[in-house]
């Protein structure tokens, strides 16, 4: 009978601190003053925006401002806030994830009727190798070389994939080619292919645990990799495309104005400076000054490929695109 | 419980042998040898960078979010489960073996399911999703869908436990209390609550570490929002992901200690039992 | 006890009785009904055709094969190897056996996203053995495996624990040897509780996803099982086609428990007349 009352009151005494500790110790941000922003954003800016919003918050514009972020595969990110997500900010990898969220009115139709038309980062995709390059890969045609492994997260979940497979086809473009050969490039591409994550933080993940030779990924992953010590170089091929990442303000968010400002603030040279150390390119000329960001004399941009509305229809649609069976049949 | 008998006099000792070390290998290559590699991984560069990953304000956070979501399920989940286990055990009424059914559903679905069903009927495409819209009210991508999608997956084990004790013990004594004027109230406290005491015990232990251990449905259901949404269990995965291996090993040993105390508690509560062979997670499954 | 379960008919003079069935029946309404109908309406939603689809597909297809391929290896494995731990727990005796008897359930208490990065620890690229199985089948076997663990062992222990052992030592004494006496005496009495076991083992299996989702690189067609499928159908904008897979993995789930369920009473019919 005793033991019984014991384990009662410390149970009722573990719910009651539990909730009292909840109370108490709410994050920083239900706490503020000006409002709390929900940025909703991709999977790999998580530790740019780590100290992207501590500098905001010293501003005269960001202080008081709470901030609660969420990080998630690109494609994950835009449907999570179609189901229900709340979002201020949405900062995703490519501007289709966008124009999804404007289709059903999520995000403001001119959301990047701006000077910066509506990006605030840039980066190239790049091939990750294994440290040294002991498999001599520089190109595009060293991947389809028998015995070489690929890693690309999946076009169909991965915004970070798409930019990877437009940047092969647009290279083979670049070369020369037809868009019927530049699509048997593809073909036989994925074919080298060896694993397919659902983003491209998670591909990062799958390539350092030693699956594959070389990793599709953004230049600013592969940056990150490094400068988490893990062993890995990169190259910028010859032909490669310029990413574009954009950012956009919701219709649903209910501080427009702290959401407006700190977008704001990323484009100025501290904000962008801060993306530049953390691998980005930056789309403020000026902030390019200190770091070093090669351009690669055949780099492309999407619009060289005809741009992202008739790519994701022709590539990417989940029943008819390009890309349905060279997926699939690999 | 460790009952054990005289080893049989009959089986060879060279076949008892053979057994006891395919037994002892198989745990220990499959359960011991990894988990004591990430206590190990864990303190392996010092007590310092280990308390670190533990006590930055994401895992503290991880740690509450957890913690206040199994302080909710596990009453809840408690109180149905004594409740239905009586409403099984003594009362008469169609459609118990729908009851029963769906009790034991959740130990047959896969979390991601959970997680689904849950989107299918609050997120803003569900059934309920404009009338939730409407009145402001969030529960996908919030404390409350994770609260329920728990709820779900834990929800058979007090159940589960308390039926068959409730079976065994019949309904004399209470049936005594009540022609010696105990109104139903007080005969439940007095003696059927007493009765069951350690099947609930055991069933609130089952169902605390199934809570704590949750994964796939909050997965889908939680839109991880740092600080807000990230259970324990998506931290570790999260700090994975970010190479943040201390992160998070430390994070896995944490649960690990809490699933360890689990255990703990689990085999005093089996000691405590007044019957040497009682039901064992996994035992009267089937019905 | 010659008591029946159901004792106490609920008498309209108890309303408390009501209130208790009432509270039941929505709660499990609520919590457990309701979702599970969403999800086989959804499957359903769009017509026949498109749910043929979504279920007919390759990659579902492989997904599905794959995991009930594993999930029945896994429970072979378990059947035998759980079988033989619950003997060495109960008719051994060795030091430290009610340590390992306790950590039996550790897999059962053990959040399943932490299982499978333990087993990443030890049998993944970083590991100290060399071995990696990181991205193989291998992987998701030993996933399944971890988190099956005690299903078989904690079903068959009581049933051993209780076995009479008269009868093995009347065939011993008639000259039976000990296969002989395994074979025809203790399995056929250990065969309810290991199918028990197995089929809570197999259903556990079918539906893993966080030991799994970590260790196994999740591959279309090589290592992706339906769970982590069903999951990118999810993230993929298809709850549709995720709603029909998930259907389909409930009908197997609860044909086998169903199945099994009546083997075992068939098979303990004769304890029961």
């Amino acid at each position: 009978m005793r033991s019984r009352r014991t384990i009662a009151a410390v149970a009722g005494a573990a719910v009651v601190f539990a909730g009292l500790a909840a109370t108490r110790l709410q994050p920083a941000a239900a706490r503020s003053t000006a409002g709390t922003l929900t940025l909703v954003a991709y999977s790999t800016p998580r530790e740019a925006y780590g100290k992207l919003i501590p500098a905001f918050q010293e501003t005269k514009a960001g202080r008081g401002v709470g901030f609660d972020q969420s990080y998630g595969g690109s494609g994950e990110q835009a449907r999570a806030v179609l189901e229900g997500l709340k979002a201020d900010v949405v900062a995703l990898s490519l501007e289709p994830d966008v124009t999804t969220l404007v289709k059903a009115k999520a995000v403001p139709a001119a959301w990047n009727r701006d000077k910066w038309h509506g990006m605030v980062t840039r980066s190239v995709v790049v091939l990750a190798v294994r440290k040294g390059n002991p498999k001599k890969i520089k190109d595009w045609g060293d991947l389809v070389k028998p015995g070489v492994q690929v890693v690309t997260p999946n076009p169909f979940t991965s915004g970070g994939a798409r930019w990877n497979v437009m940047a092969a086809y647009g290279a083979q473009l670049r070369k020369g080619k037809t868009h019927a050969q530049a699509v048997a490039y593809l073909r036989t591409l994925f074919r080298h292919v060896v694993s397919l994550d659902t983003s491209a933080r998670e591909s990062l993940q799958t390539f350092m645990a030693g699956r594959g030779d070389v990793l599709l990924a953004y230049e600013n992953e592969a940056i990150f990799a490094r400068q988490k010590g893990q062993p890995l170089d990169f190259v910028i091929p010859k032909a490669t495309i310029r990413i574009e990442n954009p950012i956009a303000v919701t219709t649903r968010g209910k501080s427009k104005a702290a959401a407006t400002a700190f977008l704001k603030f990323l484009r100025t040279p501290a904000g962008q400076r801060i993306f530049a150390q953390n691998g980005y390119r930056p789309v403020l000329r000026t902030a390019l000054k200190g770091f070093s960001f090669p351009v690669r004399p055949q780099q492309f941009t999407i619009k060289y490929v005809g741009g992202w509305t008739k790519v994701e229809k022709r590539f990417f649609d989940p029943r008819k695109g390009i890309m349905v069976p060279i997926v699939a049949k690999r | 419980m460790t009952g054990r008998q005289k080893p049989a006099p009959n089986s060879g000792r060279g076949g008892r042998y053979v057994l006891r070390v395919a037994g002892l290998g198989y745990l220990a290559l499959l359960l011991l040898a990894p988990l004591s590699l990430v206590f190990w991984r864990t303190f392996e560069h010092g007590l310092g960078p280990a308390w670190g990953a533990v006590s930055n304000p994401a895992a503290r956070h991880a740690i509450l979010i957890t913690l206040v979501i199994t302080a909710i399920a596990v009453p809840a989940n408690t109180v149905f489960g004594v409740v239905c286990a009586i409403v099984v055990v003594r009362h008469r009424f169609r459609g118990k073996g729908i009851v029963n059914a769906l009790v034991d559903l959740p130990l047959a679905l896969s979390p991601v399911v959970v997680g689904l069903a849950f989107l299918l009927l609050y997120g803003q495409s569900g059934w309920f999703g404009s009338w939730l819209t409407e009145h402001g009210i969030q529960v996908v991508f919030a404390l409350p869908g994770m609260v329920l999608v728990t709820i779900f997956v834990s929800l058979p084990f007090v159940v589960r436990e308390v039926v068959p004790v409730l079976r065994e013990i019949g309904t004399e004594q209470e049936q005594a209390a009540s022609t010696l004027g105990a109104s139903s109230w007080q005969t439940f406290r007095r003696i059927t609550l007493p009765a069951i005491r350690w099947a609930v015990t055991y069933g609130v232990v089952l169902t605390t570490a199934r809570a704590l251990g949750e994964f796939g449905a909050v997965s889908v259901i939680s839109g991880r929002i740092v600080g807000k949404t990230e259970t324990m269990t998506l931290h570790v995965q999260e700090r994975y992901q970010a190479f943040d291996y201390v992160g998070a090993y430390a994070s896995a040993v944490v649960l690990a200690l809490l699933a360890l105390t689990t255990l703990v508690v689990l085999n005093v509560v089996r000691r405590e039992e007044p019957r040497g062979d009682r039901a064992e997670p996994g035992h009267e499954a089937v019905r | 006890m010659v008591e029946a379960a159901a004792a106490r008919p609920a008498s309209p003079a108890r309303p408390g009785a009501a209130l208790a069935q009432g509270f039941v029946t929505a709660y499990l309404s609520v919590i457990v009904l309701l979702p599970l109908a969403a999800v086989v309406w959804r499957a359903g939603d769009g017509g026949r055709r498109r749910l043929w689809e979504a279920i007919s597909n390759d990659q579902a297809l492989a997904a599905l094969k794959l995991t009930l391929a594993a999930s029945v290896a896994v429970a072979v494995i378990n059947a035998v190897m759980g079988t033989v731990i619950a003997w060495i727990l109960v008719r051994d005796r060795f030091r430290g056996q009610s340590v390992v008897n306790a950590v039996i359930d550790l897999p059962f208490a053990l959040p399943t996203v932490v299982a499978g990065l333990t087993l990443l620890a030890l049998y993944g690229p970083n590991g100290p053995v060399g071995v990696n199985v990181a991205y193989t089948r291998t992987a998701i076997l030993l996933a399944l495996l971890f988190v099956t663990l005690p299903f078989v062992i904690r079903a068959v222990q009581p049933v051993l624990l209780e076995l009479d052992r008269e009868m093995e030592e009347a065939a011993a004494s008639l000259g039976a040897g000990s296969l002989t006496i395994l074979r025809r005496i203790v399995l056929p009495n250990l065969v309810p509780a290991i199918l028990s076991g197995v089929a809570l083992a197999f259903a556990r299996a079918i539906g893993e996803f966080g030991a799994v989702v970590l260790i196994s690189g999740n591959l279309p067609f090589r290592t992706e099982v339906a769970s982590v499928y069903i999951f990118g159908r999810i993230e993929s904008g298809d709850p549709q086609a995720a709603a029909a897979i998930s259907t389909v993995l409930l009908a197997i789930s609860l044909a086998v428990l169903f199945g099994i369920g009546g083997l075992r009473r068939w098979a303990t019919r004769y304890e029961r007349a």
